[in-house]
């Protein structure tokens, strides 16, 4: 069993006004097995949680500590949280040009396992990770996300996903600007994958729509930069028929 | 009269005053040493140059040529007084050109036959054995009506000099004509180019520049007939100290005719130095044309410089398309954010942008063991500084 423990975390960025604190003391255990989602409305910091994690280095983490089975990650460069067993489903997934799918898996895959592939098997893998999300096989010679239609980039975010099969899983609003059949693509792939068993959801969103689709076991609501409340499902239904107003007006008053 | 007056005179254009195309001359004395002012002239090292443009002798003689002709294709060396030289209508637009056709005393000829479709390339190999001596050469290639073929020059060795090169195509022919230089780094290569178009003919003209302590490269177009189509693919990577200059110009005279030039080069080391000159003239006369260029420059080190400059001008409205784009930049963050999140280390991440940067252009070109041969070249030159930066 694994678990990502995210202790007090505060995280600022950089503007033209100075630095500008994000996330204010974020508190959270996933553990192996788990699925959490993390609601909230815009601007209250969610993708900033998801990219510290990740290690992007546009946020800066000024006190706290996120930890993977006991070892702290904050010291680790991208590339090492990501061989640690960390993934980052992207809201915007990044165009390379150049770069072909065929030939980013396979190196992405090399460096998470410390080995290349067996080539026997690693093309059918690729086709058949493809195929379950929906995208044509020919996409693995095509650029990475260069051309591709947002859903499309979504459903490669999750073919890696299933490819690299990481102990956590965090998704960034991997719902928004999804059709339906979309949706139910993305959604069946992160349900193969949370169904492992030993594997840990962070599931970010500002909709309850994916809620649908794929159960959390906790639901937390998040708002300037904190949790502000957590339950169980039933508290995405309360924010279905209520909304975040309760929760924005509090931390407002705090 | 000569060929080269039946061909100037088929063309006729109205005159138009610009500085993307300066009037041409055999004759010397009317071109005046450069000062390193003009605009031609002003992003280039002159001191570099070794008196190339200046009155340095090119009798230079310290060469080798090795040909590896293709069945059907012949590539022969003719003296320069019974060659047929100029038949692509050029005429010198500068000193060194002007300076390397007077002194030329053989022009090397290729010559396509016409109809025939030859897949396997003939290459011209050009081995410099010294830099005391400037030397000058003239190569020209002439592809027959309907003919096929892949046609590669191919640069290395220790040289200084100076060339023209002119590249016919016929009627309906199609050309792929690739120039690599991969000069030893004391080099000094000044080239001009220049290629007539026929009717419905296509050139794809593919510049890889990698060696060389200076080169400069001027190559232009122009069209003989409508439907014409020219491709102009560039890769080039500057070390330390490098100075790698390209100038195109394509001249759309001709109706319904079509260019795209792409050039992609990456800068690495202190001083390294790239210019790229992109130029497009549409005549009045050059109505529903479609015309495109583009240059990237990815900065790999601080201490590099690039310049890029592309020029449009339009004398006709009637067109289907005309556009240009230049961008300069290092690293994009976000890719080698997006390849570290999976797991890829910080190195090879910068290895895969830049060769994805080139494999752009690289896969376009058309000629497996020169592609082969590329993607080794550029991993040779990022050994030098990708592994080191951060």
């Amino acid at each position: 069993m694994s678990t990502l423990e995210i202790k007090d975390l505060h995280v600022s960025v950089k503007t033209e006004e100075g630095d500008k604190e994000i996330l204010k003391g974020v508190n959270l255990t996933v553990n192996s097995g788990e699925v959490h989602a993390i609601m909230g409305p815009n601007g209250s910091g969610k993708s900033t949680l998801a990219y510290s994690i990740a290690g992007h280095p546009k946020y800066d983490v000024t006190s706290g500590t996120v930890t993977l089975d006991g070892v702290d990650i904050l010291s680790m460069t991208v590339d090492q949280r990501a061989r640690a067993g960390l993934f980052l489903a992207m809201q915007y997934p990044v165009e390379v040009p150049g770069v072909s799918v065929a030939n980013f898996l396979r190196t992405a895959k090399t460096a998470i396992d410390g080995e290349a592939p067996k080539l026997r098997t690693w093309v059918k893998d690729v086709n058949e990770a493809l195929e379950r999300v929906t995208l044509d096989k020919e996409f693995a010679q095509r650029s990475v996300n260069e051309g591709f239609s947002g859903g499309e980039k979504k459903r490669h975010e999750i073919a890696q996903l299933e490819l690299l099969n990481p102990k956590f899983a965090v998704l960034d609003e991997t719902d928004s600007g999804l059709d339906i059949d979309a949706l139910r693509v993305v959604s069946d792939g992160v349900n193969r994958y949370s169904t492992q068993g030993d594997r840990g959801v962070l599931l970010i969103t500002h909709y309850t729509r994916i809620l649908q689709y794929i159960k959390p076991d906790y639901v937390h609501v998040f708002v300037a930069g904190r949790l502000a409340e957590s339950g169980g499902r039933e508290l995405a239904d309360q924010l279905e028929a209520e909304g975040y107003d309760k929760y924005v007006k509090a931390a407002a008053q705090a | 009269m000569t060929a080269t007056q039946t061909v100037a005179e088929a063309l006729e254009l109205s005159p138009v005053e610009s500085h993307l195309h300066p009037a041409g001359s055999f004759n010397l004395e009317d071109h005046a040493v450069p000062s390193g002012l003009e605009e031609i002239w002003r992003f280039t090292p002159l001191k570099r140059l070794r008196g190339l443009h200046q009155d340095t002798p090119l009798d230079g003689e310290d060469f080798k040529v090795e040909v590896d002709a293709a069945e059907g294709v012949t590539a022969v060396s003719v003296p320069a007084a019974d060659s047929a030289r100029g038949v692509s209508g050029y005429v010198p637009v500068d000193r060194v050109s002007a300076r390397a056709w007077e002194a030329a005393r053989s022009v090397f000829e290729v010559t396509i036959p016409a109809n025939a479709e030859i897949a396997e390339p003939t290459t011209i190999r050009l081995h410099g054995e010294g830099l005391e001596k400037a030397a000058a050469g003239h190569l020209l290639v002439r592809a027959g009506q309907f003919s096929k073929a892949v046609v590669v020059v191919d640069y290395d060795g220790s040289a200084t000099w100076a060339e023209n090169i002119e590249v016919v195509l016929e009627d309906g022919a199609q050309l792929t004509f690739v120039t690599i230089q991969d000069w030893n780094d004391d080099s000094v290569h000044v080239v001009t180019q220049h290629a007539r178009v026929g009717r419905d003919a296509e050139l794809r003209h593919i510049a890889v520049s990698l060696g060389g302590d200076v080169v400069r490269a001027s190559t232009s177009a122009d069209y003989l007939g409508t439907g014409g189509s020219v491709e102009m693919l560039g890769v080039y990577f500057a070390d330390a100290g490098q100075h790698i200059e390209h100038r195109l110009f394509v001249d759309h005279t001709a109706p319904r005719t079509k260019s795209n030039v792409e050039y992609k080069g990456a800068l690495q080391g202190k001083d390294a130095h790239t210019v790229w000159i992109g130029n497009v003239l549409i005549r009045k006369e050059a109505q529903g044309i479609l015309t495109y260029e583009s240059n990237d420059n990815l900065v790999l080190t601080d201490g590099a410089t690039a310049d890029s400059v592309p020029n449009l001008e339009i004398e006709t409205g009637d067109i289907e398309g005309a556009g240009h784009a230049s961008t300069t930049g290092r690293f994009d963050d976000e890719h080698l954010f997006y390849l570290q999140s999976r797991g890829i280390a910080e190195e090879e991440a910068r290895r895969l942008v830049v060769h994805g940067f080139f494999n752009d252009i690289i896969r376009r070109i058309g000629v497996p063991a020169l592609q082969e041969r590329l993607v080794a070249s550029i991993e040779e030159e990022l050994a030098e500084h990708v592994g080191r930066i951060g």
